[in-house]
């Protein structure tokens, strides 16, 4: 199988690869996926918080090219968002962006779940609701 | 970025690599050239019988049979020549069970067989065959005593295949043989990936049938053989094929003289250099080995004392085998037990056969080195491989959480 020009580029220059402090109050963490699966995402932001804008976001991926251009993209496309503006991203933006293939798709949604499960922790963190899943995806 | 960009390599190295000669082998140019004159002037059908095209494409027809023969160590005559090591898994396993219905209708083999013997007997199962498919042990051998258990009256064939295809391990085909005469039961094995590659003898193993394939040893596509005993006991099986009653009935069809040409010709010059090729082979598989075991975490893949000399299977725990080829595809071609890597979105079947948890199965690669393979691609590749797994690794949240001490085990992972 041949991958997208994109693909390759954020496979090999990966976007924002890294750890912030989970113990910070500002700094929510996604672990999706499962290494039995052959994917596994973490994903975390770190919000500024006088300006409630996405001021850091950094992942790390266990799993294909696809995957890991996944959440280098979704890092990418954080940076300078305000968190309800980031849960609007959706995995259908990343398949196009990507050229994602349709056995590639579950990349992307683990992408966006990693980004949900991020801001809910970020949420959860400071003492706001969870969200409510309101996508089936699996 | 792909692979190492020191000058020495890139000097005579050409690119990309080819490890993967578990899957198929480049042909040997010998065996071109011996091939060539039969598509052109010497185009007859081996089955004429009453003009010389017809005579000089039969006697290269026997030629071969006879090259293939002496390689296996069997008698010209019990060579029928197929299209390949699949048609001849399932000539063997359907055409015993048709034969041999009333003597019983059970069948053992095992669960890492490749998929031309497992889905065969699948087959066998719908028509009322009952198939019993045993584990293997850890190291990928069959276990002598558990075989033995599941022998029953109506045990008709043992089917075990001689060297696996993933992992490359043998298995004891002599003590599998003495196992199936004392219960008086056939073995078939299939020997695609250890004829030519080590030395298989029919007589000296027991073997009373048995496929090859010509494209795994430096010959072509497209043809392969089903060698069946004709005394002690004498074997018979259904044809599946049926016609002109070529090959003596069991396999129909006008021949493929230049791909059984070609066929003879790989087994001839398997027969002259496999002794030398594989310790060669054997030394360099290990010295990759070792090169890729420096790295933390590193696993090798089945039993390594029982093993095909020129197989390597590898997991690199807290990598994913797909994203880590994708770090060096461009360079070097091989393949990797990952479920990604395959149609179905299971991880390889052999490597949990073996025991293996999911992630190492996702985790894993495949060597196959070849008649072609330098020592140059080798050290190239123990480069590549390893620059990649150690970038992947600082990318893998796995590789942070174990060296954290976090017991992965532990962590309650949402499936999908
Ligand atoms: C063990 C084994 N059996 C059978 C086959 C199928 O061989 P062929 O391609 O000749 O049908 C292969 C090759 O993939 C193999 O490795």
């Amino acid at each position: 199988m041949a991958y997208s020009d994109k693909v390759l580029d954020h496979y090999h220059n990966p976007q924002n690869v890294g750890t912030l402090d989970k113990a910070k109050a500002n700094v929510g963490t996604g672990l999706v996926g499962a290494p039995e699966c052959g994917d596994v995402m973490r994903l975390q932001i770190e919000v500024d918080e006088a300006t409630g804008l996405i001021s850091d976001a950094k992942f790390k991926t266990f799993g294909c090219g696809s995957a890991i251009a996944s959440s280098s993209l979704a890092t990418e496309w954080l940076k300078g968002k305000t968190v309800d503006q980031a849960l609007e991203i959706d995995n259908m933006d990343i398949v196009e962006e990507l050229a994602l293939p349709p056995v590639k798709i579950h990349c992307s949604v683990l992408a966006e779940d990693a980004i949900k499960a991020a801001i809910n922790d970020y949420r959860v963190k400071n003492g706001m609701e969870a969200l409510v899943e309101e996508k089936a995806h699996h | 970025m792909n692979g190492p960009q020191c000058r020495h390599f890139t000097m005579d190295l050409k690119l990309p690599i080819y490890l993967d000669n578990n899957a198929t082998t480049p042909m040997d140019p010998r065996v071109l050239e011996a091939m060539l004159p039969y598509f052109t002037e010497n185009f007859g059908n081996a089955a004429s019988r009453n003009h010389s095209f017809g005579w000089v494409a039969e006697e290269a027809v026997d030629y071969a049979r006879e090259q293939v023969a002496k390689l296996i160590g069997a008698d010209p005559k019990e060579i029928i020549f197929t299209s390949g090591a699949t048609e001849a898994d399932n000539l063997a396993i359907k055409g015993v069970f048709e034969m041999y219905a009333s003597k019983g209708n059970h069948i053992i083999t095992l669960t890492t067989e490749h998929k031309a013997v497992l889905d065969t007997c699948k087959h066998v199962e719908k028509m009322g065959g009952e198939v019993t498919y045993l584990g293997v042990q850890q190291d990928g051998l069959v276990d002598l005593a558990e075989l033995e258990a599941a022998i029953r009256p109506e045990t008709i064939l043992i089917a075990i295949m001689y060297g696996n295809n993933e992992v490359g391990v043998l298995q004891p085909v002599r003590e599998i043989a003495t196992l199936a005469k004392k219960h008086g039961i056939l073995f078939f094995t299939d020997a695609t990936q250890a004829v030519g590659k080590v030395p298989v003898d029919v007589l000296k193993d027991g073997i009373d049938l048995m496929a090859f394939s010509g494209h795994k040893m430096y010959g072509p596509k497209g043809v392969g053989a089903f060698y069946v005993r004709r005394k002690n006991p004498r074997v018979k099986v259904t044809a599946q094929m049926d016609g002109g009653g070529h090959e003596r009935g069991m396999r129909s069809g006008t021949l493929n003289v230049p791909g059984i040409v070609g066929f003879g010709k790989a087994c001839e010059l398997c027969m002259q250099e496999m002794e030398q090729e594989a310790a060669r082979l054997s030394k360099m598989r290990d010295r990759l080995e070792a090169g890729l075991m420096a790295l933390e975490e590193a696993y090798v893949n089945g039993n390594t004392e029982h093993r095909l000399p020129h197989v390597a299977n590898i997991s690199f725990k807290y990598v994913e085998g797909e994203g880590l080829m994708m770090g060096f595809n461009k360079d070097i071609a091989l393949s990797s037990g990952s479920a990604c890597t395959s149609a179905s979105l299971e991880p390889s079947y052999v490597l949990k056969a073996l025991g293996l948890g999911d992630d190492l199965a996702h985790s894993s690669l495949r060597f196959g080195l070849g008649r072609f393979t330098t020592d140059e691609q080798i050290d190239f590749t123990i480069n590549a491989v390893s620059k990649t797994v150690l970038k992947l690794r600082e990318m893998s949240p796995l590789w942070e959480m174990w060296k954290e001490g976090v017991d992965l085990e532990k962590i309650e992972w949402a499936h999908h």
